[in-house]
């Protein structure tokens, strides 16, 4: 490439229902990098535009829970290869974003690949694990199933773009819940490039929508949506944790509360942010001819 | 056991063989043995009706009592049926035959004489540059506009049916829906479609829906008579097996399955248990009942595997226009479109076809 | 106005069929050190297909070692994170390459391509995806925190379902970290080698699979009695299972068998009646009757008994058997020419025991194995045909007036593979489910099979379970 080439610079957009629409508010804001140097314009969603992703969200839910878990496997698998071939663009961001060294931010994109494909394992297992049949005191088949919780709101992690990005959204995902999930919102770029990932692996339009934008002002409208079923508020400021759990009260949303501090994203995973989105459904049938 | 029945469609009448059927019926067919009041195999169809016909009840128990039909058996099934690959001679044997078995249809409320003029003449001679095309079995309108259709069609074979019975909702008195009868029937119209009245059949009065569908049929006189189950508003396939059966009781000479208003309307699994039902109703009475699929229908390769299904529950004697048809507009030219293909080895294009 | 369909053949031309076939061991493939080789023929044509390696005793312990050292070294000790993405990667290729293989493994077995392309393979690669995903999550499966693998596996699988038994056999033990020396079976080489060029396309490390062709009775045997073979796995007939158990009696080797079957399909007088035909024809016809789990006794309820054989005789003459290249041909060519003559013997005895026999007209091909579909009525449990496992197209049928009568004649066997229940009623699927002595009931359903979904029999239909989470315990050591 000459040095008088000039790039062609990507349009950071917000991710809602399958497409990338700009904000509604039409305002963006000015994401640097971690030295302060000019990064990119992102959009600045606002409250309407999660109302649109809640929209989007609910509206793709059920034909995602409805998926075979197979299904929702193997699509997790394929969103896992299109980030294994895109990471050079990832390290890139990652690297710009967090300000680490090329080769700890190529570690980053290779543990994130590899959480996400942990988590695409988990779809046709949870069922397994989880769930039971009971032996209750009865001529009675009596099982118990997981379900999907629905429609769940995340706050990504402030300071891990990627890999703890994905380490919040790959286990509510899995399952069947469909997410509006609200980035970084100082280094928000690798989970914008995230959903075009998205966009191209056959994930649903609508099961994830990815906002950019203040915290302070997308936070409290997320956590009181009454159309939204859980919160989950790992990216939340601490300062702002009573009022957000407080506001998800309305609904009686679940929680998951955040660990007081960010946790290292890259110790291995357990099944607890899978199991804290699901709901437990237990049948009761009698047996006799 | 039961009686062959075959039906012979009289030379100078419209091809929908619905006025032959009605001649058959009327030739009541019953085998010895089967007591009267017991409904087994070779009660008459004139038999079962007054049987179930007398009360609600046993009408009821009736229809509860047939089979159940498993969803995912039927719809693994008719899957099955669908990977059938007809290719060569075959598939220039079904487009051919799915082009017969076209009612090209025009149900708009912005339909006028121009409109159906134009279907007509497209009915007729689907394709101008090919004579060897044959015309589609029937037009399907509104019963307004019969007569325009009935003077553009005179002289061929394509039959007029008209939709009816306060189409496409079924929901007005029964007055008012004999009267849209006798309006398409005076009108010229050798079919009529109507629809059942699901509001009954959903709320369980079913002998309603059989008293109307007799009606109806009454009030067509000398007209074929389709019944239209509306499937997609009937939900369960439990249900359309009811529905079928209520019909065919009340002297449907065709089952159909929608009116194209409303999703989903025509799918493969349906039209199997239609079709199911159909057969079963033959052995029971000796009466062969046509299906029409109607709506969804978009194109050559729907229509083959509708054929398939066709072929493979209840065989040849329904693979004809008196027995199955396609209610459709598009499908027209898809199907000319690969028929084309199949003789000239060459993918036409759309502006190769006239519009209807 | 007959509707033919006309011929619809799958093109053998994306498959290139190489002239002979060496032993995969240790990563590449190998001429055997006997240079003995047999002749692996298409049983719809009778058509020689390939060359194939016969292993000899020296090739087995080549095989065997191989697959100790990766084990120890490689295998073993890798991640399961990083297996996991070798699984994932066979899994992926398998689907990539799915047509080739399903037209290879109707050549080689005989089966229908619609059944191979549309069974068979999508079936294979989803077993490799299930159980990649387990490979990095053993502690959570159940066998405490940190299950360990058992080391290498011997697996003989028989020529039914070649490429999927492979995968049934290969991806729950890669998964848990063992290594394994597979023995395709002698009719049925084909697939497998090519799966062995998939894993080899997938780099998976050298002698972490391992493919011997050859004789049962020498390669089979040799394997399974050998020292460096910790797990056997097997599928095949009860009487070769016997003589596996047999010689296996006192080695401390961790032993699983997948054996025959006569199941019972319960057709109650409620069944969805004609899903239930499907059922009965599925159960039986599916894969030529050449199923250990298949529904080759039908036992209806006596009051529904001439309403359902009416039903399914209609049925059978829509049911298409020939070429089994042709994409609408429902039943192929039997395996082997001593198959077939089993299939006879024992449909003989049937008609000699008084059965009465009945089929479809169908024409069958000049050359090749072929059997028609054939229905037994008047059938009583006294009957061999009630008892004996003839695994092809042959479906004895039996009445039944009630449930307990159901059950008593379904359990009246040595076998517990599999069972069919039809009924609409709920609470007596659960009951009868809970009464009969058989590892897998399909309700409503028949031959489903999925990786998520434990699988094995009762009593002489073996022991051990494949798919789902059970499926990883005869590969750990726990």
């Amino acid at each position: 490439m000459s040095e008088q080439r000039l790039a062609v610079r990507k349009t950071y957009k917000l991710y809602i229902g399958g497409a990338f629409p700009r904000s509604e508010s039409g305002r963006s804001y000015v994401v640097v990098s971690s030295d302060g140097s000019f990064l990119a314009n992102a959009a600045q969603g606002s409250r309407k535009d999660v109302r649109d992703a809640v929209v989007a969200a609910r509206k793709a839910q059920l034909g995602w829970a409805g998926a075979t878990a197979y299904n929702r496997g193997q699509v997790l698998y394929r969103v896992a290869e299109m980030l294994d071939g895109r990471r050079a663009q990832f390290v890139e961001e990652v690297a710009a974003s967090e300000g680490v060294a090329h080769k700890q931010a190529m570690a980053i994109v290779d543990a994130a690949v590899d959480r996400w494909v942990w988590y695409a394992g988990w779809s046709d297992k949870v069922a397994q694990v989880v769930g039971s049949s009971n032996s209750v005191a009865g001529p009675f088949f009596n099982f118990s199933v997981p379900e999907p919780t629905g429609v769940v709101g995340i706050l990504a992690p402030q300071a891990s773009s990627l890999l703890g990005l994905v380490s919040v959204l790959a286990p509510v995902l899995v399952t069947g819940n469909a997410v509006v999930l609200l980035a970084s919102e100082k280094r928000p770029l690798p989970a914008i490039t995230l959903a075009e990932v998205l966009a191209t692996s056959d994930v649903p339009g609508g099961a994830v929508n990815l906002l950019t934008g203040r915290v302070a002002e997308l936070a409290p409208v997320l956590a009181a949506h009454r159309d939204v079923d859980a919160l989950d508020l790992a990216g939340a400021p601490a300062s702002m944790l009573v009022e957000l759990e407080q506001a998800a009260v309305t609904n009686v949303k679940r929680v998951l509360r955040p660990d007081s501090v960010e946790p290292d994203w890259s110790a291995p995973p357990t099944p607890r942010r899978m199991l804290a989105f699901l709901e437990t459904k237990t049948v009761w049938h009698p047996v006799g001819v | 056991m039961e009686t062959e029945v075959t039906t012979t469609v009289p030379s100078g009448v419209a091809a929908s063989g619905g006025v032959a059927l009605d001649e058959v019926r009327r030739a009541v067919v019953t085998s010895g043995g089967a007591g009267s009041s017991i409904i087994g195999m070779g009660s008459s169809v004139g038999e079962m009706l007054s049987y179930l016909g007398r009360s609600e009840t046993e009408l009821r128990r009736f229809l509860h009592g047939l089979p159940g039909v498993d969803q995912v058996g039927a719809e693994a099934r008719a899957a099955s049926l669908a990977t059938r690959s007809i290719k060569t001679s075959a598939k220039l044997w079904a487009l051919e035959m799915a082009v017969r078995m076209v009612d090209l249809t025009t149900l708009e409320g912005a339909d006028t004489p121009g409109k159906v003029l134009s279907l007509c003449a497209k009915a007729r001679r689907p394709d101008p540059a090919d004579a060897a095309v044959p015309s589609v079995a029937a037009v399907c309108i509104y019963p307004d506009l019969v007569p325009v259709a009935k003077q553009a069609l005179a002289g061929s074979s394509v039959a007029v049916a008209a939709v009816a019975t306060a189409f496409p909702s079924g929901r007005a008195s029964l007055a008012v829906k004999l009267a849209d009868v006798r309006d398409a029937v005076m009108n010229g119209a050798d079919e009529v479609d109507m629809v059942i009245d699901r509001g009954a059949f959903l709320s369980g009065r079913y002998g309603l829906v059989l008293e109307e569908v007799q009606a109806v049929k009454e009030a067509c006189g000398r007209a074929h008579l389709k019944v239209i189950l509306e499937t997609g508003e009937l939900v369960t396939y439990d249900n359309v097996r009811r529905a079928s059966y209520l019909a065919m009781v009340g002297g449907a000479d065709f089952i159909k399955t929608s009116t194209g208003k409303v999703s989903p309307s025509a799918t493969l699994p349906v039209a199997l248990v239609m079709l199911e039902a159909v057969r079963d109703f033959a052995d029971l009475t000796g009466v062969r009942v046509g299906v029409k699929v109607a709506g969804g229908i978009r194109n050559a390769k729907d229509a083959i595997r509708y054929l398939v299904v066709v072929n493979e529950t209840v065989g040849e004697n329904w693979l004809n226009p008196s027995m199955f048809r396609f209610g459709a507009s598009s499908l027209l030219n898809d199907l000319l479109m690969q028929r084309s293909k199949q003789l000239t080895g060459v993918y036409a294009g759309t502006d190769d076809y006239s519009l209807s | 106005m007959t509707w033919d369909y006309a011929p619809a053949p799958e093109s053998r031309a994306i498959v290139d069929i190489h002239s002979s076939y060496g032993l995969f061991i240790d990563g590449a493939f190998v001429d055997p050190t006997d240079g003995n080789a047999y002749k692996t023929e298409n049983p719809a044509t009778e058509e020689v297909l390939a060359d194939v390696a016969a292993a000899g005793l020296h090739d087995v312990d080549l095989a065997v070692e191989a697959a100790g050292r990766a084990q120890k070294n490689v295998w073993g000790p890798m991640p399961g994170a990083e297996r996991a993405k070798y699984l994932y990667r066979i899994a992926r290729i398998i689907q990539e390459r799915s047509r080739e293989l399903a037209v290879l493994e109707s050549l080689d077995n005989g089966k229908p391509i619609r059944e191979s392309r549309d069974v068979d393979v999508p079936l294979a690669a989803a077993h490799f995806f299930y159980y990649a995903g387990w490979a990095d999550k053993l502690g959570y499966a159940g066998f405490g925190p940190d299950p360990r693998p058992i080391g290498v596996a011997g697996q003989v699988i028989p020529w039914n379902f070649p490429l999927m038994m492979a995968a049934w056999k290969l991806a729950p033990a890669l998964a848990a970290g063992n290594t394994c020396v597979l023995k395709p079976a002698t009719t049925t080489p084909l697939s497998a080698l090519l799966l062995a060029e998939i894993i080899q396309q997938a780099d998976l490390p050298p002698g972490v699979v391992n493919v011997l062709t050859g004789a049962g009775s020498v390669a089979g045997a040799a394997l399974v009695a050998h020292p460096g073979v910790d797990k056997v796995a097997f599928t095949g007939s009860t009487e070769i299972g016997k003589d596996l158990q047999r010689a296996l009696a006192g080695t401390g080797k961790h032993l699983t068998l997948e054996l025959g079957g006569k199941a019972a399909n319960i057709v109650f007088e409620d069944a969805p009646v004609d899903q239930a035909v499907e059922g009965i024809v599925n159960g039986i016809f599916f894969n030529q009757g050449e199923v250990c789990c298949a529904g080759s006794r039908l036992l209806v309820q006596e009051s529904v008994a001439d309403l359902v054989v009416d039903k399914l005789k209609r049925r059978l003459a829509t049911l298409r058997v020939g070429d089994p290249l042709d994409k609408n041909t429902d039943l192929g060519a039997i395996n082997n020419a001593a198959q077939l003559e089993k299939i006879r013997s024992l449909a003989d005895q049937g008609e000699a025991e008084g059965a009465v026999r009945w089929s479809p007209s169908c024409e069958l091909p000049a050359h090749g194995y072929w059997f028609p579909p054939t229905v037994f009525t008047g059938v009583s449990q006294a009957h061999r045909i009630a008892q004996e496992e003839i695994f092809g197209p042959v479906l004895s049928v039996l009445t039944f007036r009630t449930p307990e009568e159901a059950v008593a004649k379904a359990n009246n066997t040595v076998y517990g593979l599999s069972a069919g229940v039809w009924t609409e009623k709920g609470s007596r699927i659960l009951w009868m489910a809970g009464q009969l002595r058989a590892g897998v009931v399909w309700a409503n359903s028949f031959n489903r099979f999925d990786p998520a979904s434990p699988f094995g029999g009762y009593g002489e239909s073996g022991f051990g379970r494949e798919g789902g989470r059970q499926g990883l315990a005869a590969y750990l050591d726990v």
